[in-house]
């Protein structure tokens, strides 16, 4: 089982684990709050200031799953996997925009998910059911991602095992997670963050350095990456689209789903609560401003697919190119430090999903269809048994379960989660639209996203578009759909349900409210 | 109508057929790549820009 671990690296990514473990523990004491209420188990009280949220923000989007799948695509097939930089551009605009709104009418109003406050502007509870329920539905195989990016730097550490032994330090792992995410709350993954995040950066920098100083430079990965390619695209006889540059039938996709991500990226229960943890509207617009930080270590990790051809890596699955780059070109301990960064990288995000999960299904779904009379305190129980059940369905997903169904299930996720959008966002600026044509808007686009993902093709991302030639992504098909239907009903429907907020809760507190 | 100027990096984002080229590089980067990482702090001074006009 541990006949060919890598001991240096081994012990590091052990003694960093260690680290963040206790953190996660102490994390309960720190800006002190009554962790029996749900406000502070699970939105950390909203006391977070510009930087807290800046670490918590960029280690809950930015995921271990990101780390190693993005430069996983780049590897594989080049410029494509590169759509996550026009989509993590899209989003701080829209984070700007949107989110100062949404956090004002949540703050005011105490509302906890996206479901809480679209009950709260539609009055319309099959509405909240269905925006709590795409939630969690898109989270589980998320977090069960998280865990394939921590298992893939164990795998790399040495590690082996037989049947369940395989799945061992894993699980160990995500125990520990369990446990310490039960007591504090999102003040664990808050503090783990710091850690992680300055582990990642330092990773970074260095690889970017050390890296094309000992492959002859940046021109020289480009080329060697371009040759790889080349290579590839003749042997598949021009079948496979792979390079330095889009081919022209990957423009449109590489748009779409650029675009796609970027609305699907704030709908999710993560999102949301790392968001809504701010401590104010203007936290949020600060973190507009400095989160592409986030992105541009993104975009240099990408380049490290680039990397692992002109070290002459070659694996048979992609997600193995960045370890064993890291383990080619490093020292052990230092490795072990990247693999740590990576394994770390997932815990917040998972931590943060599966309360932000639990939040959902506590308020959303629990709360108004099987006990309306729950108490505060009750509220924030239930909450942190549901986190624990989460990430043991997430667990069992990953034992039992073949990761490409969980990676399947993840693309769908992005599909389904754009489906709120409408409801959500719209609805931030307009009460035009009603809750019944939401409704309706949500389930032809979950319908029609999903089935067009259920092609002959198995699960492909994009579909073309009727009689234009053009490929588009299916989440963005989908949402066209929604949207038209959505407008056509609440147009001919009485749009009369209560509204319970006022145009004057969207708008930022005064410095005087923010004290209570 | 300060907003509209988080419209630019989005636009520019997008504009695929704009940026899927290989030359000129810089520093050994073909223009795709470094076009894409460049736009990134761009997009940054854009919103800082709308935040320094909050509330004007």
């Amino acid at each position: 089982m541990i006949d060919h671990l890598n001991w240096p690296a081994a012990i590091v990514f052990a003694g960093f684990f260690l680290l963040v473990s206790v953190l996660g523990f102490v994390a309960a004491h720190w800006k002190r709050g009554d962790l029996d209420d749900l406000h502070e188990w699970g939105l950390g009280g909203r006391r977070f200031g510009a930087w807290i949220s800046w670490f918590l923000i960029g280690g809950d989007l930015y995921t271990a799953y990101t780390v190693i799948a993005v430069p996983a695509v780049v590897y594989a097939i080049g410029a494509y996997g590169f759509f996550a930089i026009p989509y993590t551009i899209l989003i701080y605009p829209l984070l700007y925009f949107t989110f100062p709104r949404f956090w004002a009418v949540t703050h005011r109003k105490g509302y906890v998910t996206a479901g809480d406050y679209v009950l709260g502007r539609y009055g319309n509870k099959w509405l909240e059911l269905a925006v709590a329920f795409t939630g969690i539905l898109a989270t589980m195989p998320y977090i069960a991602l998280q865990l394939v990016g921590m298992e893939k730097v164990i795998e790399a550490l040495g590690f082996e095992g037989q049947g369940v032994a395989r799945h061992l330090p894993l699980t160990l792992a995500f125990i520990i997670l369990a446990l310490y995410t039960y007591k504090s709350g999102l003040r664990a993954p808050a503090m783990i963050a710091f850690v992680k995040d300055i582990m990642i950066y330092v990773f970074v920098v260095a690889a970017v350095i050390i890296v094309p100083a000992r492959l002859g430079g940046y021109g020289a990965i480009f080329d060697a990456a371009g040759a790889v390619f080349e290579t590839k695209v003749a042997q598949s006889g021009g079948k496979v689209a792979a390079g330095l540059l889009l081919a022209p039938q990957q423009i449109a996709p590489f748009i779409t789903l650029a675009i796609g991500s970027a609305l699907a990226l704030f709908m999710y229960p993560h999102s949301m609560t790392g968001i809504l943890s701010a401590s104010s509207s203007n936290t949020i617009r600060k973190n507009a401003i400095a989160l592409p930080a986030y992105s541009l270590v993104l975009g240099l990790i990408s380049l490290m697919g680039y990397m692992a051809h002109a070290a002459g890596i070659k694996v048979a699955n992609p997600q193995d190119a960045v370890p064993q780059l890291f383990l080619k070109m490093f020292p052990s301990w230092f490795a072990g430090f990247t693999f740590a960064a990576i394994a770390i990288g997932a815990l917040v995000p998972a931590a943060v999903m599966s309360i932000g999960a639990a939040n959902t299904f506590t308020r959303n779904i629990w709360k108004p269809f099987v006990d309306p009379e729950i108490t505060p305190k009750q509220e924030a129980g239930l909450a942190k048994l549901m986190s624990l059940i989460v990430k043991v369905g997430a667990l069992i997903v990953i034992l039992f379960v073949p990761t490409q169904f969980a990676l399947d299930l993840q693309l769908l996720g992005g599909i389904w989660m754009i489906q709120i959008f409408p409801a959500v966002i719209f609805g931030l600026f307009t009460r035009w639209f009603s809750g019944i044509g939401l409704l309706a808007g949500w389930a032809g686009g979950m319908i029609l996203g999903t089935g067009l993902a259920w092609g002959p093709m198995a699960w492909t991302p994009v579909h073309t578009i009727f009689g234009t030639g053009l490929a588009a992504y299916n989440g963005l098909l989908a949402l066209s759909a929604n949207i038209a239907i959505a407008a056509v009903l609440s147009l001919i429907l009485p749009n009369d349900a209560h509204d319970e907020t006022k145009p004057a809760d969207y708008l930022d507190p005064a410095a005087d409210e923010l004290m209570v | 109508m300060k907003y509209l100027l988080l419209i630019i990096p989005c636009a520019l984002a997008v504009a695929v057929p704009l940026y899927n080229l290989m030359e000129p590089r810089l520093f050994g980067f073909p223009l795709f790549y470094w076009y894409l990482l460049t736009l990134i702090p761009l997009s940054s001074l854009f919103i800082y820009a709308v935040y320094k006009g909050e509330g004007r």
